[in-house]
């Protein structure tokens, strides 16, 4: 491993930045719809108050094989968010980790199929009834998710991150960021798309369960989640070139911008059923698909 | 108290989660326990968050005067919130059973069956009686956790 990707992984757009950063995000996210609804909304450090508070809870002791699943699946959606994280191309120089989009497709997955699994595993009717939710949203999401992805790779002709990466002016590159933020929402259970999570109805859905460090965890892979799909989403769109520091700054400030973006959608939206989220994403999903087709052929005859 | 204690007291204090059970109110409370969430009274400035689950939650907020539908609903929601817990008992229902004393029905008061740390009385308690009752929990969920420790309960 050589030197830029430990630093990827361990400084900057890893550990040391992007765990305040999901803090940081989550606090705006929660700030910006209590200020549209003309609240005063919580403290900076709300989230960092949360986390060490539910290291501090007493759980109910678990045993078996049970009780390690229900342990494992935050832990592997952190360290999955942590990978998709160290391998953004955030300075667009080819360091660090690099690879191509299909390892940061599975690692963004993770935390979803994680959170289906969290359900299942906790025997609670909630926890089941939110992962079918999950399950259902997340392939009505990724359809329209891997499309995209798959728009950008074929307008830009590779598959390596660090050659998608930096904005181009391609009209397909930007339909793919485009098909992208708008799976962002459903990918990280904000309204409208908050149905497998829903707390009034089904109680959390799988996290019902989750008490303590576990839930902890749970909410600290929700931040790097934030931190990670809004950042691919800003190595999509800045273009590459110019000084590492400038890079740095934008990575904050574009990703930023995307969550008060989704904060506006969230607090302007009721939770959607789940036949309309799907038909919501499906009917995208045909129209990007139509894209795609039509872009590869006239890549072809180019 | 050396700094790790002092920070989580902080924390606690700074992040109570709330679960509301309703064991037979006349919905009066609840209808207050809601209006502090709405932009008048705002509460998530206090780092409350009102939780779906009672394994999230710190503070369990009672209404109601316990009817015996609901008795064993009470002790498995109690048993169910995670140590360091407080219990709130909002307005006079589950202090006395209120209008509903004397009725066969009626299991109350709610101390008869779990403890319980803070009162708020009123039929219906004043929002700004219910945000200051919450904030008294919080601190008091701060300072049992730190006391606890002192006393050596085991921590996991
Ligand atoms: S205290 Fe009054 S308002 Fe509250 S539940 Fe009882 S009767 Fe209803």
């Amino acid at each position: 491993m050589n030197l830029s990707g430990l630093i990827h992984f361990f400084l900057f757009p890893g550990i040391l930045f992007a765990v305040p950063a999901g803090w940081f995000y989550m606090w705006g996210e929660r700030k910006a719809v209590a200020r549209m609804q003309r609240r005063i909304g919580l403290p900076l450090l709300q989230p960092f108050y949360d986390f060490v508070k539910l290291l501090g809870k007493r759980t109910p002791s678990r045993h078996g094989i049970e009780a390690d699943l229900l342990r494992l699946w935050p832990a592997l959606s952190v360290l999955s968010m942590l990978g998709a994280i160290a391998m953004l191309p955030v300075f667009h120089d080819g360091k660090g980790f690099s690879g191509d989009a299909v390892l940061l497709v599975a690692f963004l997955e993770m935390p979803s199929i994680c959170f289906i699994l969290a359900g299942f595993t906790s025997g609670s009717i909630y926890g089941e009834i939110g992962a079918i939710r999950e399950a259902i949203l997340s392939v009505a999401n990724n359809l329209v998710f891997l499309l995209s992805i798959v728009t950008i790779a074929v307008t830009e002709n590779t598959f390596r991150l660090s050659d998608l990466s930096g904005g181009t002016w391609n009209p397909g590159h930007w339909i793919g960021v485009f098909g992208i933020l708008l799976c962002i929402p459903a990918k990280l259970r904000l309204n409208p798309f908050s149905t497998s999570s829903a707390e009034q109805e089904i109680y959390s859905g799988p996290l019902t369960e989750y008490a303590g460090a576990a839930l902890a965890m749970w909410e600290l892979a929700h931040g790097l989640e934030w931190v990670a799909l809004t950042g691919f989403v800003t190595t999509l769109v800045v273009p590459a070139g110019g000084p590492w520091w400038f890079h740095a700054i934008a990575f904050f400030v574009v990703s930023f911008i995307q969550v008060m973006l989704l904060s506006t959608v969230a607090a302007a939206t009721a939770r959607f059923t789940l036949q309309r989220a799907i038909r919501f994403y499906w009917q995208w999903a045909a129209i990007l698909a139509v894209l795609v087709i039509c872009s590869t052929i006239y890549m072809r005859v180019r | 108290m050396n700094l790790l204690d002092r920070l989580m007291h902080r924390c606690r204090r700074k992040s109570p989660f709330l679960f509301h059970l309703n064991t037979g109110s006349c919905n009066g409370c609840d209808i207050e326990l809601i209006t502090c969430l709405s932009p008048r009274y705002d509460v998530e400035q206090l780092g409350i968050h009102l939780e779906g689950s009672p394994r999230h939650a710190d503070i369990l907020c009672i209404t109601g005067p316990v009817t015996r539908n609901t008795l064993e609903a009470v002790k498995t929601v109690y048993a169910q919130v995670c140590e360091p817990k407080v219990v709130v008992a909002l307005g006079s229902c589950p202090a006395s059973c209120n209008v509903f004393a004397g009725s066969p029905v009626i299991e109350g008061p709610l101390s008869k069956h779990i403890p319980v740390d803070v009162y708020v009385p009123g039929c219906p308690p004043h929002p700004d009686a219910i945000i200051e009752g919450i904030a008294r929990a919080a601190q008091i969920l701060a300072d049992r956790g730190v006391s606890e420790k002192a006393k050596g309960v085991p921590q996991k």
